[in-house]
């Protein structure tokens, strides 16, 4: 394994270790590209996971301090925690389900499809779904997708056969145990799914993928790649011309450090990426890093979710195998005569005992409560993935008063439902309770959304500087030699999971770097 | 199907090595009582509060299927932060203290004496927004919902890795559904 000197200024500095950033220090280190990986989180691998829900949330999850305003409910219900993602080394892809959906071509198209919505900032991506092909398939070969490179499906548990029963009742066409990168059967020196449930607590059999065991041990076996854990981002330094020069983040002892780099790579999921660049303002750079549009930050997406949980007359045992076991696709499609643009996926999601008391209706008591809780057992549920409208307003600024232990101020996040949000929402709402009542469910329940887990837009991609933040490559429109390397590069949020689009921007800027570097460009 | 066994059975090591909140050790079949020994057992906070606070528990997450013994449980750490906490200490007084004074306005009794839930349930409305019935409200749902000792209750297992998952216990046996 590598270590690199703080004052080695040839390295790529990625700062942090998840879906973007793991792989594109992978992806860098296997062209011989010699990369430093700064991660705020500690490293805990496979034998370290625990199969409980409170306690794995205390090992994992981003506690640390953030606030909220706007009318979303999570403000109101989860005030201190708007996002529910991981803060170790793997980042999110440590918690992560496994389902890895291609955009449809038009949701590279938002504006364009979509036309002008009031309230919301839409822009079309740089790139197209053509071009975007060949990385899509990259990445499902690397992440071992289900349903891609002649992989079988997994079989479904009890979960899904509920929904694949209600669903098919309801005539729905495209249903299947989705597109999941959870090995059904051995490859790439890890096993099979064992169908543990325990999918959001770090996979225990490895068979789900993950940086962490995956990307991250495979770059660092090139000799190349250095992962730092504990090692939390403050800021980013630039010279005189205005190109970055490295990173000062503290230690696991507390301490500061500055990590030169040739080039920049910021990676931190779509709240604390904004959060660093703009807590790197400057004399040069009064408004942030890479900020002269005011676009860093805005554009905050979440996707429009929600979830339904019903509960019938006999067991279900739902939490038995993959938590995200099987997908009703027919939703997804863009058709305003539903009252909305664009679309949602229905996909099953099952959480245990512990997380159902705390999401299934935050801030609810009494009996109407507890008999829904008694139904445990009984209860089958999915969870809604939509595309939300990215609004100027919604948005992750530095709190104007509250800092963190090391003196930065932390994520402020503003969130407002746009009407369009609601209207899909609602109707998915419907379409949820619709499918378990046609398997005779006694009564379902629509469950508010839980902590974002799909944070995305706030350092968003744009054909023209003044529209956004990143160029197709990811690179920042002010500072070429600084990226942006997550969720955050999203130009728009498209009705499927982000993860297998976040990994195949990584592999495609992985390339876009290096021939840059070889070029002398950065 | 596999069914799950919702027996009580009640084992000291499980409790002890279960939920990551330390719980307090209290011996089963006590009841919500005043009276009885755990209340009495209670070093910072009155009896009748350790009492009070049980109903409260239960009547904020009424199971029926759950014994007395997992609402004491739940509430019987409160004892020990208000010997270390004076605010927390005053917090729950005050709390209970005003229950009981609707309680007696209303029923001439006490919130632990008053017979019928829905009365109680009327009186927890009252306090809703209080500081005591958010502090309980939301504590519970570790407490009492993230005791291992409940779960199978709910027919919910719990670790499954350390069983080999349930790829053969039951991930597929569902077996009630119409055909399609
Ligand atoms: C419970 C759950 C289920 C999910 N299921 C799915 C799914 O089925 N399909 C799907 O596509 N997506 C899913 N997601 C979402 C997916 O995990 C994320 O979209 C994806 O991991 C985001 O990648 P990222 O690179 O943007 O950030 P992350 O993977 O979150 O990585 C960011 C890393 O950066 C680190 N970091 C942040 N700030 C700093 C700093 N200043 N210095 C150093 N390090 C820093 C963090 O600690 C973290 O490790 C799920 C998420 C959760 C939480
Ligand atoms: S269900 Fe499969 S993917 Fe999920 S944790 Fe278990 S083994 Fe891993």
């Amino acid at each position: 394994m590598a270590t690199f000197d703080l004052n080695d200024d040839s390295v790529v500095c990625i700062i942090g270790s998840g879906a973007g950033g793991g792989t594109l220090g992978n992806e860098l280190a296997q062209k011989g590209i010699k990369v430093v990986i700064l991660e705020a989180g500690g490293r805990y691998e496979i034998p370290d996971f625990v199969n409980d829900e409170w306690a794995s949330f205390g090992q994992l999850a981003w506690k640390g301090m953030r606030t909220t305003s706007g009318t979303w409910r999570v403000a109101h219900d989860f005030p201190n925690l708007p996002a529910w993602i991981v803060k170790a080394v793997g980042g999110s892809t440590v918690h992560w389900a496994g389902a890895s959906l291609r955009f449809q071509p038009h949701e590279f198209k938002a504006r364009s499809t979509y036309g002008a919505i009031a309230g919301a900032n839409l822009a079309d991506w740089p790139i197209t779904l053509a071009e975007m092909e060949p990385w899509y398939a990259k990445a499902e070969d690397k992440m071992g997708t289900t349903g891609t490179n002649g992989i079988p499906r997994l079989p479904g548990n009890n979960n899904y056969k509920v929904l694949e029963a209600g669903a098919r009742k309801l005539g729905y066409k495209e249903v299947h145990t989705g597109n999941m990168s959870i090995n059904s059967q051995p490859r790439d020196g890890r096993g099979a799914c064992q169908q543990i449930g325990f999918c959001f607590q770090g996979c225990k059999s490895g068979g789900k993928w993950s940086t962490l065991y995956t990307e991250i041990p495979k770059g660092e076996a090139t000799g190349n790649l250095e992962v730092r854990p504990n090692a939390m981002a403050l800021h980013i330094e630039h010279n005189a011309q205005g190109k970055v020069t490295g990173v000062v983040y503290v230690d696991a002892a507390g301490k500061q450090q500055r990590q030169k780099a040739r080039v920049v790579a910021v990676a931190g999921n779509s709240l604390e990426s904004p959060r660093l660049l703009l807590n790197s303002q400057s004399a040069k750079y009064p408004q942030g890093l890479a900020n002269s549009s005011g676009q860093v930050g805005r554009n905050y997406m979440r996707h429009t979710t929600g979830s339904v949980y019903a509960v019938f007359d006999r067991p279900v045992h739902m939490y038995r195998g993959t938590t995200m076991a099987g997908i009703v696709r027919d939703e997804a499609r863009n058709d305003p005569k539903r009252g909305f643009v664009g679309g949602y996926e229905l996909e099953t999601l099952s959480i245990g005992l512990p997380f159902m008391a705390a999401f299934l209706d935050p801030g609810a008591w009494g009996r109407s409560f507890t008999s829904a809780i008694d139904g445990y057992a009984n209860m089958a549920g999915l969870w809604i993935v939509g595309e939300d409208m990215p609004r100027e307003q919604n948005r992750v600024t530095l709190d104007p008063k509250v800092k963190d232990a090391n003196g930065m101020p932390v994520a402020s996040v503003h969130f407002d439902d746009h009407a369009n949000d609601e209207k899909m929402r609602n109707h998915a709402y419907r379409q949820g309770a619709a499918i378990y009542d046609a398997v005779g469910a006694v009564r379902s329940f629509p469950t508010p959304p839980y902590p974002s887990t799909h944070n995305l837009g706030t350092n968003r991609m744009s054909a023209n500087a003044r529209d956004g933040v990143v160029n197709k490559w990811g690179q920042t429109h002010d500072i070429k030699n600084l990226f942006v390397s997550d969720g955050s590069q999203f130009t728009s949020g498209a009705a499927c999971n982000p993860t297998l689009t976040i990994v195949a921007l990584s592999i495609r800027q992985a390339d876009a770097i290096a021939g840059m570097m070889g070029r002398k460009e950065i | 199907m596999r069914k799950v066994d919702a027996r009580a059975k009640v084992s000291r090591r499980v409790f002890l090595q279960g939920s990551a909140a330390a719980m307090p050790a209290v011996a089963a079949g006590v009841s919500i009582d005043a009276a009885s020994a755990w209340a009495q057992d209670a070093k910072n906070l009155s009896p009748n509060t350790m009492a009070t606070l049980a109903r409260m528990a239960r009547d904020i997450y009424p199971h029926d299927r759950l014994a007395d013994v997992y609402y004491v449980k739940a509430v019987a750490g409160y004892d020990d932060k208000a010997g270390q906490d004076v605010a927390f200490r005053k917090l729950v007084e005050t709390g209970v203290a005003q229950l009981d004074a609707s309680a007696q306005q209303r029923h001439k009794c006490p919130y632990l004496l008053v017979a019928w839930e829905t009365d109680r349930v009327a009186l927890l409305q009252g306090v809703e927004q209080g500081a005591l019935f958010k502090k309980l409200h939301g504590d519970l749902l570790v407490t009492l919902y993230n005791n291992k000792e409940v779960w199978p209750k709910f027919g919910y297992e719990g670790s499954s890795a350390d069983k080999g998952g349930y790829i053969s216990r039951g991930f597929n046996d569902i077996d009630w559904l119409p055909q399609v």
